[in-house]
């Protein structure tokens, strides 16, 4: 086989990210890899695409064992890993960017013309309408994948890995990617393609990975007779039902009122209300809306407007310390930029928002209450960490979310604004976040959730509300919710599409 | 854990040095010596305490220097005319904090880059010092100014008190109050600070406040010290302050600073300097040997951490 993991294992402080991993990928075929957000995925494409290094275990690329220093050395070598996250520098053109790193140059010149020719030759091979000279920072997100792609093109690549490439593209750019795709694998290169959607993997997949908690669980050499069903199972280990744990409650009067809500990202101004008690979940695509909503909600972002109400009392429309004031809270998306302060410990991540309270004169800290409240929250929420000293940027990301909602917790908390609470946590993790969600709801507090998960949504949610370019489009109540219908209900219809 | 080796490593670079200038440089140990040692370190040492908050909380501060010679000549214009020497205090310390203020509101609040809003207050500030003075240093001989500078306990001159005294002050700051914690969140993400609730703006405005009304309070103790106010001095002061807190150990992007770790910093910088003094080794050879001083400690900073 041109493409072999041979006993790969990658550990980070506190997760086991792979253990173990072995499998083999053809030339000529697409290869899907499959499994739960945290089962290893994308620790196991930037181990191929040098951005990480394996602890353990070696890459056998025709014959020969491969490490990657850095991605370059793995473009070099002719592996390409094409992100989620793209990969282009914005103020340069599209003829630059394909040739990032090895323009065609005599002399340390630039030959602009042959640069510009070999850019248009490329772009035909994508079949795309882009306009070499333009800046990739106007082109819309689907054709700056195709750049990507174009990227992987040039460098002539004989390994080429796909993160999730469909999550941000229309129907119609989809069917177009997936004709590359078959072109490629027609020219023998070697594919791999990891992505949740089911019914992408049959269409375009010839052979199937499945990992599981950074372990690798089977590969299918064929999908010829393999049913979804088997491929879930292997997946998540256990019946689908348990993984969410979900327990029905009672509602209380509405603790969350939003009214005319505006803000940027945002198309028109949004209403919201949430019940003591309640879990609303929200559901749309990349790019619907979401975290501009909630960010909205939480007066996260200048140039907010609408009027929020908590249990009947106007919230002073200011910046977040209003709306933590006023028993708001926000779980952001980008645990990272926007959650924790990596390098500071525990200790201070946990008490950032609440040890004002708690200071002599709003001035002196109280060393007792803060390193009590630290305490009983990681005990409380079980966080796996060292110490309370260790710095959180070394704490795994379930650990860290947790550190996060413990952040909220030692305040007065009514209405909670999850942003993606479990993404890139693992399963187990992940299940003690609902639990957690569903103990406080239990407390009269209201949360809305937003997840790019459809499952998780439907797993969690007492309430869907679905999101479409920049509005909330449908409510469907928990009884009512399917994948496909709340899915038909977040794809862009008609002349939105365009 | 890691933290701890890397105070330690210094102290122990630190110690290292202390032991090879006692057993090389003549007079090293002699305590005329260390008096000198700790009146040469003062101004870097005091300045450092409100540096450490700057760099800390994610920015730095060059206009020190500057602040540090406009405040002497202020007090040294403001004791010749009023002949009043708390006002001769107080005046250029209000001056600073408002240079400070300025700086913090701009780089805070308008979102103008640290380097170039600091650089150009440089500029400004020690082109107003030239212009009130003239351009040439103003003598201060008012017994009640410099006295505050000149007055001594059991050998250690007044300005070494000040420092030991600022020391203290910002360490509690640092360690004990809501400010001194959310300068270091601040730095280390100012982002998921400000969405945690914290006042981003309102805590950098008041770290350069505290930068400029520190500086300025320095400015006017070494005029006292020296008795005169002179435009010229305090030239590259900055990096000098700057260099003493990243060689304890405080991230230059901030998020990472202690006390202690600033206070041996200003120590290295200070022995290498003196010891180089008393070998009698040419001036521009200190500077060149200070800047390699600097460069060895970072990168060795560097090792330790990439092993860490």
């Amino acid at each position: 086989m041109p493409l072999e993991f041979r006993a790969i294992g990658k550990e980070f402080p506190g997760v086991r990210a792979l253990e173990d991993v072995s499998f083999a990928v053809g030339e000529g075929s697409v290869h899907a890899l499959m499994g739960e957000n945290g089962a290893g995925k994308s620790t196991l494409l930037k181990i191929l695409s040098g951005a990480y290094r394996a602890d353990s275990g070696e890459i056998i690329l025709n014959g020969q064992s491969v490490s990657f220093a850095t991605p370059v050395a793995a473009l070099e070598a002719g592996v390409a890993v094409i992100y989620q996250e793209l990969h282009l520098v914005p103020e340069m053109t599209v003829a630059e960017n394909l040739f990032l790193g090895h323009y065609p140059a005599a002399g340390g010149w630039i030959k602009r013309a042959e640069l510009r020719q070999r850019a248009v030759e490329i772009i035909g091979r994508i079949g795309e309408a882009i306009d070499p000279d333009m800046k990739v920072g106007n082109l819309s997100l689907a054709q700056r994948q195709m750049v990507e792609i174009g990227k992987a093109l040039s460098r002539n690549a004989q390994v080429i890995a796909f993160d999730e490439p469909t999550s941000a593209l229309s129907a119609r750019e989809v069917e177009r990617l997936f004709e590359i795709i078959a072109d490629l694998r027609s020219q023998g290169k070697i594919i791999l393609y990891v992505s949740h959607r089911m019914d992408e993997i049959f269409r375009v997949c010839d052979a199937l990975t499945v990992l599981r908690d950074g372990r690798h669980i089977e590969t299918f050499k064929s999908l010829e007779g393999v049913l979804p069903g088997v491929i879930v199972e292997r997946m998540v280990g256990r019946t689908i039902d348990d993984i969410w744990g979900y327990r029905p409650r009672a509602h209380g009067e509405v603790v969350f009122n939003a009214q005319r809500i505006t803000g940027p990202g945002l198309a028109e101004p949004q209403d919201i209300q949430v019940r003591a008690g309640e879990i609303v979940g929200i559901f749309g695509l990349v790019g619907a809306g979401r975290t501009e909503l909630l960010k909205a909600l939480y007066r996260g972002v200048p140039g907010c407007g609408g009027r929020i109400e908590i249990a009947g009392t106007p919230v002073r429309a200011g910046q977040p310390r209003d709306s933590i004031a006023a028993g708001i809270a926000l779980c952001p998306e980008d645990r990272k930029k926007e959650g924790i302060v990596g390098l500071r410990s525990v200790l201070e991540n946990t008490n950032l928002s609440a040890r004002r309270n708690h200071a002599l004169a709003g001035v002196v800290i109280d060393e007792r209450w803060e390193r009590s409240n630290a305490q009983a929250q990681v005990d409380k929420l079980r966080v796996r960490t060292p110490s309370l000293q260790q710095p959180i940027g070394l704490l795994s990301g379930g650990n860290q979310q947790k550190v996060i909602l413990g952040r909220w917790l030692s305040e007065d908390v009514r209405v909670l604004l999850l942003d993606e609470p479990t993404r890139g946590i693992d399963v187990g993790a992940k299940r003690e976040i609902c639990e957690l969600m569903y103990a406080l709801a239990e407390t009269g507090v209201g949360i809305i959730m937003v997840s790019s998960e459809l499952p998780e949504v439907l797993g969690v949610s007492d309430r869907i509300l679905v999101m479409r370019q920049g509005k909330l489009v449908a409510e469907v109540r928990r009884e009512e919710a399917s994948e496909a219908s709340v899915l038909a209900l977040a794809l862009p219809v008609g002349e939105e599409a365009a | 854990m890691s933290r701890l080796w890397q105070q330690a490593g210094m102290l122990l670079v630190l110690t290292l040095l202390l032991v090879l200038s006692a057993a090389f440089v003549p007079n090293f140990t002699k305590w005329e010596n260390v008096k000198g040692l700790l009146l040469a370190v003062s101004l870097v040492g005091m300045i450092s305490c409100t540096m450490l908050f700057c760099l800390a909380g994610g920015d730095f501060d060059l206009s020190v220097g500057s602040t540090v010679a406009l405040a002497g000549v202020i007090a040294a214009l403001v004791i010749n005319k009023y002949g009043n020497a708390p006002l001769a205090l107080m005046i250029p310390i209000a001056a600073g904090a408002l240079i400070g203020s300025v700086n913090g509101f701009v780089i805070a609040r308008i979102g103008i880059n640290a380097l170039i809003t600091t650089l150009a207050m440089m500029q400004i500030v020690r082109g107003v010092a030239y212009l009130i003075s003239n351009g040439s240093s103003i003598g201060v001989f008012d017994k009640g100014l410099t006295g505050m500078a000149t007055w001594s306990f059991g050998g250690l001159q007044a300005s070494v008190y000040y420092m030991i005294a600022l020391f203290a002050a910002f360490g509690f700051l640092l360690n004990r109050t809501v400010f001194g914690r959310n300068t270091l969140a601040i730095g280390g993400n100012s982002e998921a600070a400000r969405l945690a609730g914290l006042p981003v703006v309102r805590t950098k405005v008041l770290i350069f406040m505290l930068q400029g009304a520190v500086a300025a309070f320095a400015g006017v103790i070494l005029a006292a010290r020296v008795s005169s106010g002179n435009p010229d001095t305090a030239k590259g002061l900055e990096l000098q302050v700057i260099s003493s807190c990243v060689l304890g150990g405080v991230s230059l992007t901030g998020g990472i600073g202690t006390i202690s770790g600033m206070i041996v910093g200003v120590l290295i910088m200070g022995v290498v300097q003196n010891s180089m003094s008393l070998l009698n080794i040419d001036a521009f050879w200190q500077l060149v040997a200070s800047g390699v001083v600097l460069l060895a400690a970072v990168m060795l900073d560097r090792l330790k951490s990439q092993k860490a």
